[in-house]
This record gives structure tokens, sequence and C-alpha cells, in this order.
């Protein structure tokens, strides 16, 4: 029989990519994605249920698939998406449902992954130039998101004592770049502004979208357990960051400056989250080698990473957003997939 | 997340040992950069430039002279531990373009973290090869990377020395670059320096104003003096710098190990502190002039 595996945050950017990375793979039997909203990518074979992560709708959704890999990508990492009320439920109660569920007494789950964030690290002057995964943050979080997620991963560890027989994943991701993927620095920069601190020029790390979909999907098909940071190679300084992408610095003060930026983020001009700003004072950088040591192959450095963002922002300046929009219709959806009219192509279960 | 916060290793029953795969020859990856910022931070070209700017007052002012240079090892990495002095420190650039000119090794210098935090300063800092002064960094220059690392074992005490104090060496820290070096394997390189204590003394101090603006001390300097108060943090006198190698110290211990005996520690420390201190009174018996050697 072959697996069963459940996407959670099924619409958000990695949620759609795992579910179709996930598709291609012919031992994946059954794919179930989990979203409050319609997925925004066409999938093949992945039936999406939409519910909010509800404790009860969760454990019956596990006990009744029987899945045995959770796929756990519902985690906001980005402040401006949303408030921080809301962030702070999607992120903690959302992922304790989810563990309560995958950790009751007859399950089926055999296999966790979490997307977190090298956020968790912070951003200090008192920081290691590399963090290395046992490493701890040098500062107590002070934004709403660090503390949401450093919950979430402490939640895991948890997790992961109570049920042996889980092999659990947590992979924190470096601030991604890519040709699809908009995150606040990815608008500024496509927007040709590059906001920067006065007075400083810290270093940055970045990781690719495309390795992010296939470091998800190789831990998830090769099982492998524990703690990982997944970032590029090297780090460039956030000056050369713009001079790649053709942007222009801006500089904000270096004294006071969450109180400089309340006005741009209140205005709408621009998005200056706090965990952002304290990136753009001091950087900071994480030591990948451990999943490297894992056996996975990045395929781009910190700096490829920033020139694909680039040349797919040129692209997109030139000849506009030529992606086609996908509409999710499920009628549609749902005939596709149990209609005994449509011929598969695979084999019927 | 608290102090000792365990890392899930969870290994399901029966999992394979990953064994490591041989070396397939895989192309390098494209890594399109512009400018040579290393990780650390320091760029080389800044340094040249640095260099440059800092040659005519290195040669013609200071009038740098060495000895003992063959003693720096010529590849791997090793840990320079020398005295600290002037208000401002001059030591530091001077050790640091000397090692860069004569042997064409970078040197990296390990600092106060509050460097890093300070606009402009802070940056210039970093791109002329100042790291900050974190147990992981240290062991990543020299262990992983086999760099030349300077610290001032004396910290922010041997600056804030007066006049009255010069070239009386203050306690070495806790030891910690002895740890520091035992932890990475690599030698320990004594360098005294004679010069700096004169190129800016400092004639008073005041701890009342130093407590309120939060540094370790406000000095009041002879330059001040001489040239007024801010042409006197900017301009050193002209003293005559005499630097020493001393023989490096090998520490017999495995490197990499998670503790390392503390009074071991100590006893190296104050042995290598020792000797500096020796060789400090030494060169001064031999100076006939603060300016002219």
């Amino acid at each position: 029989m072959g697996r069963r595996v459940l996407v959670t945050g099924l619409a958000t950017f990695w949620g759609g990519r795992m579910a179709q990375a996930l598709e291609r793979d012919p031992e994946i039997e059954t794919i179930v994605g989990l979203d409050t909203t319609e997925p925004t990518l066409q999938l093949e074979r992945t039936e999406y249920v939409r519910a909010d992560e509800n404790y009860s709708i969760l454990a019956r959704i596990v006990k009744a698939t029987q899945v045995d890999t959770i796929v756990h990508t519902f985690l906001v990492v980005d402040s401006t998406r949303m408030s921080g009320r809301n962030l702070h439920e999607v992120n903690v109660i959302g992922t304790m449902n989810l563990l309560a569920a995958a950790s009751a007494a007859d399950t089926s789950v055999r296999q966790l992954v979490v997307k977190s964030s090298s956020l968790v690290y912070g951003s200090s002057y008192l920081d290691p130039v590399w963090f290395r995964e046992e490493m701890t943050r040098s500062r107590p979080p002070r934004t709403r998101v660090e503390r949401s997620l450093l919950e979430v991963e402490s939640y895991l560890r948890d997790f992961a004592d109570d049920n042996p027989h889980v092999v659990v994943t947590l992979l924190r991701f470096a601030n991604v770049l890519g040709t699809d993927i908009v995150t606040p620095i990815s608008t500024w920069l496509d927007r040709g502004v590059a906001p920067c601190i006065l007075g400083f020029d810290p270093l940055f790390q970045f990781v690719e979208e495309d390795d992010v979909v296939r470091a998800l999907e190789f831990v998830a098909t090769n099982q492998v357990p524990g703690t990982y940071n997944v970032a590029g190679d090297g780090r460039l300084p956030w000056s050369e960051v713009a001079a790649i992408c053709g942007a222009r610095m801006v500089a904000h003060s270096p004294i006071r400056t969450g109180w400089a930026a309340a006005p741009i983020n209140r205005l709408g001009i621009l998005d200056l989250p706090p965990e952002v700003l304290e990136l753009l004072r001091y950087g900071r950088g994480v030591d990948n080698r451990r999943l490297k040591e894992a056996g996975f192959d990045y395929r781009y450095t910190s700096a490829g990473a920033v020139e694909s963002f680039a040349r797919a922002s040129r692209l997109r300046h030139t000849v506009g957003d030529s992606r086609p929009g996908y509409r999710y219709e499920r009628d549609v959806e749902a005939f596709f997939r149990h209609s005994p009219a449509v011929i598969r192509t695979h084999e019927p279960r | 997340m608290a102090a000792g916060d365990r890392v899930m290793d969870v290994r399901p029953p029966g999992a394979l040992i990953p064994l490591p795969l041989p070396d397939r020859e895989k192309p390098p990856l494209r890594d399109p950069r512009r400018s040579d910022v290393d990780e650390w931070g320091r760029s080389e070209h800044t340094r040249t430039l640095a260099r440059t700017v800092y040659g005519p007052l290195y040669r013609s002012w200071f009038r740098v002279e060495w000895e003992g240079l063959e003693k720096i090892p010529q590849d791997g990495g090793a840990l320079l531990v020398a005295n600290h002095a002037a208000a401002i420190p001059s030591d530091a650039p001077v050790i640091m373009h000397g090692i860069e000119e004569e042997l064409g090794r970078a040197v990296y210098g390990l600092a106060e973290y509050i460097f890093r935090a300070m606009p402009f300063i802070g940056t210039l800092w970093s791109r002329v090869g100042g790291v900050p002064a974190h147990p992981e960094n240290a062991y990543r220059l020299l262990r992983e990377q086999g760099q030349l690392v300077l610290v001032f074992p004396e910290g922010a005490k041997g600056p804030g020395k007066t006049y009255g104090q010069r070239y009386r060496l203050s306690r070495f820290g806790r030891g910690g670059f002895v740890e520091i070096a035992m932890r990475a394997g690599v030698p320990v390189v004594p360098i005294a320096v004679v010069g700096a204590e004169e190129s800016m003394p400092i004639v008073l101090k005041s701890n009342a104003l130093a407590r309120l603006l939060n540094i370790p001390y406000f000095p009041i300097t002879a330059n001040m003096l001489l040239f007024g108060p801010l042409l006197g943090t900017l301009l050193y006198l002209p003293a005559k710098f005499k630097v020493r190698v001393l023989d490096p110290v090998h520490f017999d211990v495995p490197p990499n190990q998670e503790r390392y005996s503390k009074s071991r520690i100590m006893d190296d420390a104050e042995s290598i502190r020792v000797s500096l201190q020796e060789t400090l009174y030494e060169m001064l018996r031999a100076r006939r002039s603060i300016w002219f050697g």
C-alpha cells in the first residue's frame, strides 16, 4: 500500500507546491490537503478539505483518512499577512490541535514534517555569525511572530518526546526569494526600493523557493528525523542585494527605528514589520551543513536566490505577470476526482 | 528558547545510520556575487584601501619595527594575543596592517559585541576584519578556516589605563582566550607592542562621565590637551612602535572538547601574561627614547 499524506495549508504558497511535488511521486497513494481558503494552484489528485485547524475536525480527518505522513506548512512567518492575534491563533493553536490529533491513541501517523523559520534564532548584535541547529537565541523574542514560532517548536519537541514512533522533522527556512513568492522583502525589491538602516549594512542569507520545496520533498520522502536549517550557501551584504535587484537604498533612522517606521507602515507606503527591521540592522546567518550531510543538494546559493528573483522581477516589469490565474471550482474538481465518466490514467483504488 | 533546550533527534527503531557518500563530482553552484565581502563581513577590497590610507601613518608616523614576524605560522590558524593600550587603541590597526603587508595573511580582529551595534563605525570595523568575540565565531575562524585571529585579553582595561600605569598588564580576562585556542587546536602567539601607550596617553579619567555615557572609560588624553578636544581624538602622538612576536605556545590537549580544566586554563593564561610582561619590561629597558626608539 502506498503512502498517505496530509498537507496542511494547501492554499499557502508552500502547501500547494508541496502537494504538486508529492503528486509526482508514484509511491504516494493519497494526498489530502487542508486549508481555510481554496487552493491557488492546479492539483491533479489531491483531495481538498476546507476546514480551519479545529481539533475535532482534524482528529476526524486524521482518523478517517489514516494518513501516515503529515506535512505542516500552515505556519505564518510573515507578520504582515495577518494581525497578531490571528497569527497566534493560526500558528500556536492550530499546531497544538494538529499535534493532538496526530497523537491520538490508535493513530496511523508515522511521520511529521513541520516548516518553521530561521526567525526563531532572532537577530541581535550578540549573535554568532552562523547559527547551528542546537544553538539558542541571544535575546528573548520581542515580536509576536517569533514568540509564536518558538511556542510551536516547543510543542513539537514535546510531541517528539511523547511519540518516539513518529519521525519528526523540523525545517527552519531562511528568508525565501524566488520567481513567484511574495514576501515583504520581495515586495520592496520588486518596487525598486531597498529600505536600510542608516549606518548598517548587514549580511543576509537567502534560500531559493525551488530549494524549499525540494527540501520539504526530500525530508518527507526520505524520512529524515531531526531539526535542520535550510538556507543557501554564503551571505551577502544588503547593499549588494539591492545592487543585484537594481533597487535604490532608502535609509531609515538608526535610533528609534520602530517609531520612525510606524507612520510608513500605517500609511501603507511600505511594509516594515518589526522582525525584518531587526534583520535590516544585524542580518542573520544559519549553518546549512546538517541537511547537506543528510544528503540534500542545494541548487542555489544565497546570491543565486537573489539573482533568480531579480531575473523574474525584471521579466515581470517588462511583460507583466504572465502566470495564468487559477480559480478553484469545487464541483469541477470533485467531478475530475470521483466521477466514473472520467478515464483516469493511474490505477483506480 | 530556554538555555539547554534539546533539539529533536528521534531515530525510528532500526533506522540506518547514514554513511557519508563518496564525493561525487558536483559542479560548483553559480554564486553571482558582486562584492568581495566574505561571510564575516570582511572585504579584501576595503582592506587594500585601508592599507593604502594607513600605510603612511604606519611607516612615517609610527615607524613600526617588527621583530620575530617569522614566528607567526605561514598557514593554519593561530590566536594572536597582544597588550592593549591608547585611549582609542592604535595597536590593533598596526598589528593587522603589519601582518597583512609583510606576511600577506588576513587577520581577523575579535572585539566587543558593542561595535556591531554602532552605525557606520560598526560597518567599517566589520569590513576591515572586525568580528564580534563570540566563541562560535572564534572556533570557526581558527579551526574550520585556519585564519589568524587577533584578540586583546585585557579587554577595555588595557586602553583604560592612565599614563601612570602604563605597560603594567591588567588581568587577562578569565583565560577565555586560552580555552578558545585549546578548543580550536591552534597555538597562541603572544605579541608585545611598545609605543601604543604613548601614542594617546590618558592623563585623567572621569568615572562619573563614563557611567553617565555608559562607556568603559571617559579619558582626558594628552592629545586633547595639546590639540583640542576634537583633534585630540583623531591625532596620535608620533611614538615609535616596536612590535615583538614571542614564541608560539602550543597546548598539548586534544581539541574539540566540551570542557577544559579551569586550573589548567588559568595557569596557561597567567604564564602567557607573565611572559608578555617580562618582554615588555625588557623592550622598555632597551628603549632610549619614546619618539625615536
